[in-house]
């Protein structure tokens, strides 16, 4: 539960808060991420997971996809906060057009020896898990999959060697015939 | 027709051909290619100014009065950091502005170079937009596009910051056929449905109040006489926030005063009791709302305003409006002539009855003396004195500024000039002189306080450099008023640090500048010396010796509603401390 932003100390209302994912679409201009981080820090909003990179070349067009909690007049606030910068086209909630789909690729190093590493090879298996490298002591898997799958393989990864993780984030698009 | 030129001169003729007639500036060793090409011509005007801060709010009160964007030109490092004050004041008060900020050259950025610093970086939270020009292809573009994007939409600063290399570099220049930016497309047209209901709503309204703000100032005359129209036609009262008075003529009966922290009575009553509430062009600050959850109870919300972010910000709304205020205005005036409507007639009778008796309680009522000058008869008479004249007014922050909006009666819209949102000491001094470039043969006064008018005194040198008459008249109280009345109110009476100790003589003070200086201690000398203060044609620093001890009423105490409101009489009623008003959780708040 989180507390409706107000002048005053005590929550004066309060709203179930959700987990949303934003497809944002700007012009892929120097600073615009610092705008959009830099709105997100100075207003008080969360930003679970931030992923951008340039996705139309010629017309220098970016997409960022920002995974953020909040109540809903929140979540109407920071809409209304991305839409009135200047560089931003348009933003779109995807977890309100319907279920979206979304993905994210974690890179996962794993160290160890005998019955561990063994382990680790199960497991990657399971989860479907591609090996990226190995070593006699070591391997690097490629996971991708949900926020959650992702999660559990990493918290499954860290009982049998893991040294090292890194996430690229939540990629998301709507499902169906519709562009954005 | 391309033209080939150097940066620092497509900026002076993108300038022109922006129609800008005057710039506030300060030169520096990262702008001097654009001061050389300002010395070669004469269509825009540059006005040296004392402090880079002076600069930016000499722009405001320019294009606050006028209606006109206001352009700013400064160097970096120091340049640009001093401006920052001045464009997070027109950001909060919706100033359109275009700051043109030196840099270093482009292959020293990064390199902690003499006088650099990261001017976007710094001014991106307090600009609504701002560009780093790296190349000089860009520079014509950029230059028309800052003004589009300050002027267009919620209107702001713009800041185009110029390394030195652009500045020199040749390029060719055009005028781009229309300089609107290549997405960026503001909403001005209201949804006409959304309109029409809040035309229905009206239409049955009983309680109803127009709350309007700075939007309709700055969406022009044309709302402010569409504003009228819209509110004669209803019947309905009205009341404004401290940015948009003006708009509606306080002279008018239907006019019920400021609203908000130190409104008046019958218009935070209003505020409280109405069942429909029309907000135009304002945002439910919280020196308007007080306490939210006992925020006009009541009421059914219309919100007309042109940033969709300022919908349902901090307040619920019924009926939100996202477009320009004489956009809006003007559909809501046809749809309610079309549709024959009539106000709800017994009731709205009911209604200004229930106002006319808060109204009776006058509470802007104070007890006048013969031994020394009340605050509030001294801006009364100064009022009275100027009504006739076209007279503008801007202010400093303080006790002096609520009793200036609360006394001084405003008529036209673009005439009051006051820092609201960022509550800037030192705003009036150089938004006067930037009024008085606007309005040459105008009477522009800056109310101001002892302790305010010392944060940018130094813009009397450039008073008195263009030859501008501004009138700098001071409600000299000794204290920072509105802090030691907070004291009185929050921590018992303890005045720590807000006595303005060591004083200057302001007389001397405003001779030493070449000025006129001006004394008046005594209620009967007042007239005669206001009188003296106008007709000089020249810059005078008018030193009003007021009483030390009066305080800023009504007023709404933190944390408390707007019928929990605070008369000057209340404590003489009631007996009780002042000290004690104000409960533990209002005392965490501004
Ligand atoms: C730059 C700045 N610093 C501090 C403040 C806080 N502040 C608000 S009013 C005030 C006192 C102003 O005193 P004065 O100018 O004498 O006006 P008075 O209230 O006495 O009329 C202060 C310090 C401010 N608004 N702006
Ligand atoms: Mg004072």
């Amino acid at each position: 539960m989180l507390q409706m932003k107000t002048h005053y100390p005590d929550a004066t209302r309060v709203e179930p808060s959700h987990r949303r994912t934003l497809a944002i679409i700007v012009d892929n201009e120097p600073g615009v991420l610092a705008r959009i981080a830099g709105l997100f820090s100075g207003r008080g909003y969360n930003i679970e997971s931030l992923t951008v990179t340039e996705t139309e070349h010629e017309a220098h067009i970016s997409r960022i996809t920002i995974v953020t909690t909040g109540t809903d007049s929140i979540i109407q606030q920071i809409k209304s906060q991305l839409e009135r910068l200047v560089p931003v086209h348009r933003v779109v909630d995807l977890t309100l057009t319907g279920e979206a789909v979304e993905r994210e690729l974690c890179l996962v190093k794993v160290v160890g020896k005998g019955d561990h590493r063994v382990e680790a090879m199960r497991l990657a298996s399971a989860f479907g898990a591609r090996t990226l490298d190995a070593t006699l002591t070591s391997f690097v898997y490629e996971l991708t999959g949900t926020t959650d799958e992702v999660e559990r393989f990493i918290k499954l990864m860290t009982a049998v060697g893991l040294v090292e993780v890194s996430r690229t984030g939540v990629a998301a698009m709507a499902r169906g015939a519709e562009g954005m | 027709m391309s033209e080939m030129m150097t940066g620092a001169e497509m900026v002076i003729r993108a300038l022109q051909d922006q129609g800008v007639d005057h710039i506030f500036g300060y030169p520096g060793g990262a702008v001097l290619p654009i001061y050389d090409a300002l010395f070669h011509q004469e269509k825009v005007r540059h006005v040296l100014v004392r402090h880079e801060q002076g600069a930016v709010h000499a722009a405001e009160g320019y294009a606050r009065s006028s209606g006109k964007p206001g352009v700013v030109l400064v160097t970096s490092g120091p340049g640009a950091t001093n401006a920052i004050t001045g464009l997070a004041d027109a950001m909060m008060d919706s100033i359109p502005l275009v700051c043109i900020t030196g840099q270093v050259p482009t292959h020293l950025i990064g390199t902690d170079a003499f006088q650099e610093c990261d001017t976007v970086g710094i001014t991106r939270h307090c600009t609504k937009h701002n560009y780093l020009v790296k190349s000089i292809e860009d520079l014509p573009r950029v230059m028309h596009e800052a003004f589009y994007v300050a002027q267009n939409g919620r209107p702001g600063p713009v800041v185009v910051d110029l390394p030195k290399d652009i500045q020199f570099k040749t390029g060719s220049y055009v005028r781009p056929l229309s300089n609107q930016h290549k997405t960026y497309r503001p909403t001005v047209k209201g949804d006409i449905e959304h309109i029409r209901a809040a035309i229905e709503l009206m239409a049955n309204a009983k309680r109803p109040v127009f709350y309007t703000g700075g939007g309709v100032v700055n969406s022009g005359p044309h709302a402010a006489t569409l504003l009228r129209e819209l509110v004669r036609l209803t019947g309905f009262p009205i009341t404004s926030t401290l940015m948009g008075l003006g708009a509606y003529p306080a002279s008018d009966k239907q006019w019920l005063g400021m609203l908000g922290m130190h409104g008046t009575y019958e218009a935070n009553l209003a505020m409280h009791e109405c069942d429909v509430m029309i907000n135009i062009g304002a945002r439910f600050d919280d020196r308007i709302t007080g306490r939210l959850d006992a925020f006009s109870p009541f009421s059914k919300r219309i919100h007309v305003d042109i940033d969709p972010s300022s919908i349902n910000k901090t307040v619920k709304v019924d009926i939100p409006i996202v477009g320009d205020c004489a956009h809006v205005l003007e559909d809501m005036v046809r749809l309610w002539r079309q549709g024959a409507h009539q106000a709800e007639k017994v009731a709205l009778k009911d209604w200004w009855g229930k106002i006319e008796g808060w109204r009776a309680r006058n509470c802007l009522g104070f007890r006048n003396s013969t031994e020394t000058i009340k605050p509030q008869y001294a801006i009364q008479r100064l009022y009275e004195l100027t009504k006739d004249r076209e007279t503008y007014i801007t202010t400093e922050v303080g006790q002096h500024q609520m009793w200036a909006a609360q006394y001084f009666r405003f008529e036209e819209p673009n005439r009051w000039m006051t820092s609201g949102g960022h509550g800037t000491m030192g705003y009036g001094l150089p938004a006067a002189v930037g009024a008085q470039l606007a309005h040459p043969n105008a009477l522009v006064i800056d109310i101001a306080g002892e302790a305010s008018i010392q944060m940018m005194l130094q813009e009397m040198s450039t008073a008195l450099q263009y030859n501008l008459p501004i009138k700098v008249f001071i409600l000299n109280n000794e204290y920072m008023g509105m802090v030691r009345q907070w004291q009185e109110l929050l921590h018992g009476g303890r005045y720590s640090q807000s006595y303005s100790e060591s004083l200057p003589d302001f007389v001397k003070l405003a001779e030493a500048y070449g000025g006129v200086g001006i004394r008046c201690d005594n209620p009967g000398d007042l007239d005669a010396k206001i009188l003296e203060m106008i007709n000089v044609n020249r810059p005078v620093i008018f030193d009003c010796l007021v009483d030390k001890t009066e305080n800023c009423f009504p007023m709404i105490p933190s944390g408390k509603a707007h019928n929990e409101m605070l008369l000057n009489d209340y404590l003489g009623e009631t007996g009780a401390d002042i000290g004690s008003v104000i409960d533990e959780k209002g005392k965490m708040l501004v």
